[in-house]
């Protein structure tokens, strides 16, 4: 291609505060159609907005983690437009004088980091929902649902500094990262508590000015960013290879074609009136309070996966799974502070605990072998109790059952063997069911040993120490 | 004197005593309503069930012993005041079918302590006007003089103080709304400091410049009011948290020692010979009291009144959004698609005046001229708070005129808005300002016409203005005149 592309990207997600952003009502999602409504999220004459403090500690904390300076003021503006999903006529947003300001993050791609340039972070309520539908007695109507109106929102500007879809994509998986390990989002992107849109533009390869933007809407997934952006580069290179100019506006990508189509021109689009809000008081935020927010600040994705690598000396790929979900790390970290092997512990939070929970469609926040029960458990097999193939049997039944590993072993008989008499027993009668293998073995088929320690462990179930059963086994085959 | 007649301090002590139940004092009211509000048109809804429920309520609540100085009190609200489950319109064909589900801060307050609510009074569409035609309902007559305006916005208010249809009354005030109408009509009327009552409840005009306030008979009826509905409201992030001071305590203090400013900004050409008379009686009233007397300068005062018309309709452009037929207010039900609905409910919904400044409005806001228009009135409204300021490091108190001349005749002013917007330039400065302003009645002119003085106190300054006004009250008898109706 001969055109490098350009994206920006605005995230608007949605905040996991119990109330709304401006008043009391509740944000939970699915309730009985404006049954979370009041005077102030119906934009009733005379209500008033007040500002709930919550969403700002959310937003402080989203601007640290994306090394945003946070402004000691701040201002909320109304954006004036008419839509019926939107009761007063005005969305509360911040405009001149957001919360958050220039801040980054890094995305690894192929080895290489890059850095992405944040250019703002600010506060808005969101609107509520519209339901159109063909009814027997009235023919088409459409019906407004308020629950959702004046939810916090967090939107996310990016700089245009993505050159490529993949980029585009990374960046997105690591701001979603980030607000999921905040606590602050639930990332949900099907119901659309993270959703996207992609200001993208082209220009010659090694050119310095950007090309003209169209503005991407309602993407609502990874793949489909991908998708949305692969199909306008392609749209206006086209556009461009026919010597034809491309037009800024607004298109709406669509899931089922994979393509986008013009909503509104630059000449159509809103005079939003942006002017600050009369009914709300500047935003004016301490440095104390920042700082405190600071303090509670969870480590974030990078740093832990740093820290695994250089101080726990993990190999990158452990560190990759383990620092991905914030709740995966916290049971590794827990399970760390116990059993203090941290190569040992990834093997089995990677291995069995991870497939166990993903055969069960579950999550680690449900799981009953606790961090303490895994590491009771590695304790067990460190000392020698069980061996490690039989912790397997002994997982499993904690998975089950969330019993201690400990009584398991005991109700179930699975202590190890490891008198070295009673491993030499059942090694003789092995050897003397099995003359002929004996002899074969002794005149040089050494392969044969593995066959001789299967029996053996087979004939103690599972339970004879490894180590004892290989010296005392080769002394015996000696003769 | 008939029941009607009395001010709350006056009625409350026939109540403490048992000489007169709540009941009778609203049963005066309401006979007293009938027999002149043909005249007046005082009211957009009266409301005799709830007045006579209210008052045998009260009444019980006296005869527990549990009174307050508001409880069984007749009081008539402006109709931009929310009551929950009682038609509110802010005078607008739009609202004209509104029953709001919920109480605004300032009448919950009220309700707390035992009044009667007689009813909702008129007052120019969504509070814009100085005149009170602006009103869907009709236009409200000057109880001094029927054909001439009460003033307004808050001309319903003021009528309705003049003409005995209620105890006390509350308004509000933007631009001159209190004031305006109480000099108009002979009351006493106070704009509290911004911030220093809550909004909560009251159908917006101008979020930055609207203060609700008392429109009352005397200075000590203002004084209980204002205590009445001050303070905090954890629902208006604007509203201001200062303790509220009992105001009637220190009515009394006198004025000796006051400094008093008198801006020559406002003492000019063009000021009616007869206002100007008032003025100067005024101040030698103030000092035979001892008051001193000080020139000042407010410099920016010929820029006010652009100003204001630039925030305020700037302001309501957006507070007036909400009125789209979507979900209440009226609807055109013949519109096809949403843009019609828009387009036909809100042009038939609002008046000329509401619809002028909101094109204003939406003018300055647009993109291209928010620098020109909405950012530079901004920069002078904080040059205009300077100017006050500035004038408080000198004086207590500022006194002027309310308004440039008497109450004009109905129909005078209807077609040249420009002439109606210049009547508010004494009032205007205060609300930019965001300080308190208060009316009292000064003189008459010789056509009958009630005369207003203004004084104007320093930010949560109201205690000092309720003393000056009560130091002149006490030594004029302008109040006790009242209007033949």
């Amino acid at each position: 291609m001969k055109y490098q592309v350009v994206i920006g990207l605005e995230v608007h997600a949605q905040l996991l505060t119990n109330s709304k952003i401006f008043c009391g009502c509740s944000t939970k999602f699915g309730a009985e159609p404006n049954s979370q409504t009041c005077p102030v999220c119906l934009g009733l004459p005379g209500a008033l907005p007040v500002l709930n403090r919550k969403v700002v500690e959310y937003a402080i904390r989203a601007g640290l983690a994306t090394s945003c300076s946070i402004a000691p003021r701040s201002i909320f503006a109304r954006k004036n437009y008419f839509y019926p999903d939107l009761p007063k006529g005005y969305q509360i947003s911040q405009f001149e004088l957001p919360i958050c300001l220039d801040g980054h993050l890094e995305i690894e791609l192929e080895g290489e980091t890059k850095r992405i340039g944040i250019t703002r972070i600010h506060m808005e309520e969101d609107a509520g929902k519209l339901l159109h539908l063909d009814t027997m007695e009235a023919g088409e109507m459409s019906f407004v649902d308020l629950n959702r109106a004046c939810t916090p929102l967090l939107e996310i500007v990016s700089e245009p500094d993505m050159r490529s879809p993949e980029e585009a994509i990374a960046y997105l998986k690591k701001l979603h990262q980030i607000v999921v390990y905040l606590g602050i989002c639930d990332g949900n992107l099907e119901e659309g508590s993270f959703r996207c849109d992609a200001n993208v533009s082209l220009m010659p390869v090694g050119a310095e000015t950007f090309g003209t933007r169209a503005e991407l809407k309602n993407i609502n997934s990874f793949r489909f960013i991908k998708q949305a952006i692969e199909y306008e580069m392609e749209r206006q290179a086209d556009i461009l290879d026919e010597g034809g100019k491309v037009i800024q506006e607004t298109r709406l990508f669509d899931p089922d074609t994979g393509t986008t189509r013009s909503m509104r021109s630059k000449e159509e689009a809103h005079d939003y009136r942006y002017f600050p809000d009369p009914d709300l008081v500047p935003l004016v935020i301490g440095a104390d309070w920042i700082e405190d927010i600071r303090q509670t600040l969870p480590e974030l994705p990078d740093a832990k996966r740093s820290r695994y690598v250089g101080e726990l000396a993990l190999p990158e790929y452990d560190a990759e799974v383990l620092a991905a979900s914030r709740e995966i790390a916290e049971y590794f970290d827990a399970c760390l502070a116990f059993y203090p092997q941290a190569k040992t512990v990834s093997n089995w939070v990677m291995g069995d605990l991870l497939r166990s929970l993903k055969e069960d469609n579950s999550n680690i926040a449900d799981c009953p072998v606790t961090p303490r029960l895994l590491a009771d458990m590695l304790q067990l097999i460190e000392n020698g109790t069980i061996s490690g193939k039989i912790a397997k049997t002994v997982f499993d039944e904690m998975y089950k059952t969330g019993k201690e590993p400990v009584r398991i072993v005991e109700e179930k008989g699975l202590v190890q063997v490891t008198d070295s008499s009673e491993i030499e027993k059942i090694i003789e009668d092995v050897l003397a069911k099995d003359p002929v293998q004996v002899e074969a073995y002794r005149s040089g088929k050494e392969k044969l040993f593995g066959f001789f320690v299967g029996q053996v462990m087979k004939a103690s179930r599972g339970k004879a120490n490894p180590g004892l059963v290989n010296e005392i086994l080769s002394k015996k085959l000696k003769g | 004197m008939q029941l009607y007649e009395l001010t709350i301090h006056e009625l409350h002590a026939k109540l403490k005593t048992g000489e007169v139940s709540s009941v009778e004092a609203t049963r005066s009211i309401l006979d007293r309503i009938d027999a002149v509000e043909d005249k007046v048109h005082a009211f957009i809804t009266i409301t005799p069930e709830e007045a006579m429920q209210n008052a045998a309520a009260a009444d019980k609540r006296i005869a527990a012993g549990e009174m307050d100085i508001l409880t069984g009190i007749p009081v008539a609200l402006k109709d931009i005041f929310l009551t929950s489950g009682i038609r509110t319109t802010s005078a607008s064909r739009i609202l004209g079918n509104f029953i709001p589900p919920y109480d605004a801060t300032v009448v919950a307050k009220l309700r707390e302590r035992g009044i009667v609510l007689i009813g909702k009074l008129n007052q120019d569409e969504f509070a814009m006007g100085s005149s009170t035609e602006s009103s869907y309902f009709g236009v409200t007559r000057n109880p001094w003089n029927a054909d001439h305006i009460p003033g307004g916005s808050s001309g319903g208010s003021a009528a309705c103080i003049a003409a005995r249809q209620a105890t006390t009354t509350l308004g509000t005030d933007t631009g001159g709304s209190i004031r305006q109408p109480a000099a108009h009509c002979g009351c006493v009327g106070l704009k509290p400091t911004y911030g220093r009552v809550s909004r909560y409840g009251v159908i917006a005009y101008a979020s930055s410049l609207d203060q609700v306030g008392p429109i009352t008979r005397d200075v000590t009826d203002c004084a209980i009011m204002l205590g009445a509905i001050a303070g905090h409201d954890p629902k208006d992030s604007t509203s201001v948290e200062l303790p509220v001071p009992d105001y009637t305590q220190t009515l009394a203090n006198g004025v000796k020692g006051l400094r008093i400013g008198l801006p020559r900004e406002y003492f000019i050409e063009g000021l009616d010979p007869e206002v100007k008379k008032a003025m100067d009686e005024a101040i030698a009233t103030y000092k035979g009291l001892g008051a001193e007397f000080v020139e000042i300068s407010l410099p920016h005062t010929d820029y006010a009144v652009a100003t204001y018309y630039l925030i305020a309709t700037a302001e309501a452009s957006s507070n007036l959004a909400r009125y789209d037929g979507v979900r209440f207010g009226y609807r055109n039900s013949d519109a096809k698609g949403l843009l019609d609905m828009y387009m036909l409910s809100r042009d038939e919904g609002f008046g000329a005046e509401v619809k002028r400044r909101i094109m204003i409005g939406t003018y300055a806001l647009s993109s291209g001229y928010y620098d020109a228009y909405y950012l530079k009135a901004q920069k002078v409204r904080t040059l205009i708070m300077e100017d006050f300021t500035r004038a408080f490091g000198k004086v207590d108190l500022i006194l002027t005129p309310v308004t440039p001349t008497p109450a004009f005749r109905i129909g005078e002013k209807t077609s040249d808005p420009l002439q109606m917007y210049l009547s508010d330039i004494f009032t205007i400065p205060v609300n930019l300002a965001g300080t308190c302003g208060m009316s009292i009645p000064a003189g008459f002119s010789s056509e009958g016409l009630p005369i207003g003085l203004q004084l104007i106190g320093s930010p949560f300054g109201e205690e000092t203005l309720l003393r000056a006004a009560y130091a002149f009250e006490q030594n004029t008898l302008w109040h006790k005149r009242k209007a033949k109706i």
